[in-house]
């Protein structure tokens, strides 16, 4: 008798009424994850690019956003050409290119160099720990003026903030992929012999290896960042020193020219970097 | 030449957690190892064997006691007999290859050296094929045998393996079982050997060693007089099942008595 009670509650499951309106449709394409068509995805990318550009330079010639400050695509891209041709882009974009270079090469390495020699001594790590995270939360372009002051108006200078604004994070990230190693492995490498220095270089530096590789991408954009502010206080050459200058003599195609500029930098260095990072994290990684 | 490879006295343990509370982990453990045996420790969980292992290997100190290998006290002493630790702790960046001769590596013996010794040894333990290979590619028995040959190879009379096949499936296990006794042959180690499994411990060994609930002492050893080599199908003989017997009352006891000291500490 129970049974057929629960049967017709069960029969009448299906007249229950739901707010759903539409039949379901198949969502079987959401789970798949088929691979998007790469010329799809680049011929939206550029589509939305196209849009943004046309509405800007419509607008400015509509007088709905103000020229004076907006400029025109078309103009800026003539300003543009105009430097490259007359030689001071590509005097400018070298000089900011070298400073960030080796301010970010300079940046990591000691940044790593200084988070791995934490291993040494668990007394000097946590010594040192309050003084790094200090020196990080502090705003480094606050330092700006005081290292143009002490290294002077030429590149050295530049380099220093690219170096002052790196070496930090980098320090922390590589000082938290030590922290993460794997202290079976360091207790097996001991049980087969090995002394303090071998444990370092054949675990502990190949384990924080990918840390310190993760850095990279964000320290070049960090040491660009670095240079440029540096150029602003004050430089002798440089994108930044160009943009800064363009915007107190108020030729406003120049500040956008140079912008643009800044950006094909920045963009060509995340590429390599990104390259430099593949290539070394395929060396390092082979876990799944 | 001393009588015993491997010789302990009175090893103690006691932990200093905070400042008045210790917790003795192991307590007065005395052992006697001849040459070439195999050797099984089994107790219940908690009762400090991975600790007296860490402690023959050297990575910790012991409160009190002696640990003597070929008659030479060794106490605190990492690197003195090879160790395999529950995990196969393979360098994930290295290959097979170059993981098996990590120990010859830190010696100093140079790679072509080392690779000439150990390709033949991968040949014939059934890792051919695979020196190029990383850990990632390999299934769980095959990186096991990897980590028991980079042990094997780093060539110490002694060679403790704590729990090495527990992570693996009944059919691989067996088959690994076969194996180490292979080895074991070959190579005329002394192994000491911790399980959980009474029937790994009893098929194995010649010794095997019974520990008390915490703090962890030797409550009995057996020694295993069934004769070599023993066929996988042993399990069911009358002598192994006295044995399993024996084995089994006097674990049960020590795991009531564990089960006891826990509730008590909660």
């Amino acid at each position: 008798m129970e049974n057929t009670g629960i049967s017709k509650e069960l029969s009448s499951l299906s007249n229950v009424k739901t707010k759903r309106k539409k039949e379901q449709k198949s969502n079987v394409k959401y789970l798949e994850n088929k691979p998007l068509a790469e010329w799809k995805v680049n011929a939206g990318r550029f589509f939305v690019f196209l849009i943004i550009i046309l509405f800007w330079e419509a607008g400015a010639r509509a007088q709905i956003i103000d020229p004076f400050f907006w400029s025109l695509p078309s103009e800026i891209l003539a300003t543009w050409m105009q430097i490259i041709l007359d030689g001071t882009a590509w005097r400018d974009t070298f000089f900011t290119f070298q400073s960030t270079v080796y301010g970010f090469v300079i940046g990591t390495v000691a940044g790593a160099m200084l988070g791995l020699s934490f291993w040494w001594s668990r007394y000097y790590a946590k010594v040192a720990e309050p003084f790094i995270i200090m020196f990080e939360s502090m705003p480094k372009l606050a330092l700006a003026p005081i290292i143009v002051l002490i290294f002077g108006l030429g590149m050295s200078s530049k380099i220093a903030m690219a170096v002052a604004i790196t070496i930090v994070i980098t320090t922390l990230t590589t000082y938290n992929g030590l922290k993460r190693v794997d202290s079976d492995l360091i207790r097996m490498i001991y049980s087969l012999g090995a002394t303090r220095l071998q444990v370092f270089t054949k675990v502990v530096v190949p384990w924080t290896m990918p840390s310190i590789i993760s850095a990279l991408r964000i320290n070049i954009g960090l040491a660009l960042t670095g240079a440029i502010v540096g150029e602003y206080i004050g430089s002798t050459h440089g994108i930044g020193r160009m943009i800064f200058y363009a915007g107190q003599t108020y030729e406003i195609d120049l500040i956008w020219a140079g912008i643009f500029n800044l950006s094909l930098l920045s963009m060509f260095l995340y590429a390599v970097v990104s390259q430099i990072e593949k290539f070394l994290l395929a060396g390092m990684l082979h876990q799944k | 030449m001393a009588d015993f490879k491997l010789e302990l006295k009175g090893v103690t343990k006691v932990f200093e957690s905070g400042s008045n509370t210790k917790t003795t982990a192991i307590s007065n453990i005395n052992m006697k190892i001849p040459d070439h045996r195999f050797v099984s420790i089994i107790g219940p969980s908690g009762c400090g064997k991975s600790t007296l292992f860490n402690i023959i290997s050297g990575l910790m100190e012991t409160s009190m006691g002696e640990i003597k290998v070929d008659g030479n006290k060794v106490n605190g002493m990492a690197g003195t007999v090879g160790y395999m630790l529950q995990k196969d702790l393979l360098l994930p960046w290295r290959k097979i290859l170059d993981n098996v001769i990590l120990g010859m590596e830190l010696k100093g013996v140079s790679k072509k050296e080392a690779s000439d010794i150990a390709v033949p040894l991968l040949e014939k333990y059934g890792l051919g094929g695979f020196e190029h290979s990383y850990p990632s590619q390999l299934s769980g028995g095959m990186r096991q045998r990897a980590a028991l040959l980079r042990t094997i190879l780093y060539d110490r009379d002694i060679i403790l393996l704590d729990e090495p096949f527990g992570a693996l499936d009944a059919q691989t296990r067996s088959v690994m079982q076969e194996w180490l006794l292979d080895l074991w042959d070959d190579f005329q180690k002394t192994i000491l050997f911790i399980t959980h499994d009474i029937d790994e411990a009893i098929y194995l060994s010649d010794e095997v060693y019974i520990m008390s609930a915490r703090p962890g002492g030797i409550k009995e050893h057996l020694c295993i007089d069934i004769p070599r080599p023993r066929k996988p199908t042993i399990v069911t003989s009358q002598k192994f099942i006295e044995y399993k017997e024996l084995a089994l009352s006097l674990l049960s006891e020590e795991t009531k008595k564990a089960s006891q000291i826990e509730k008590k500490v909660i």
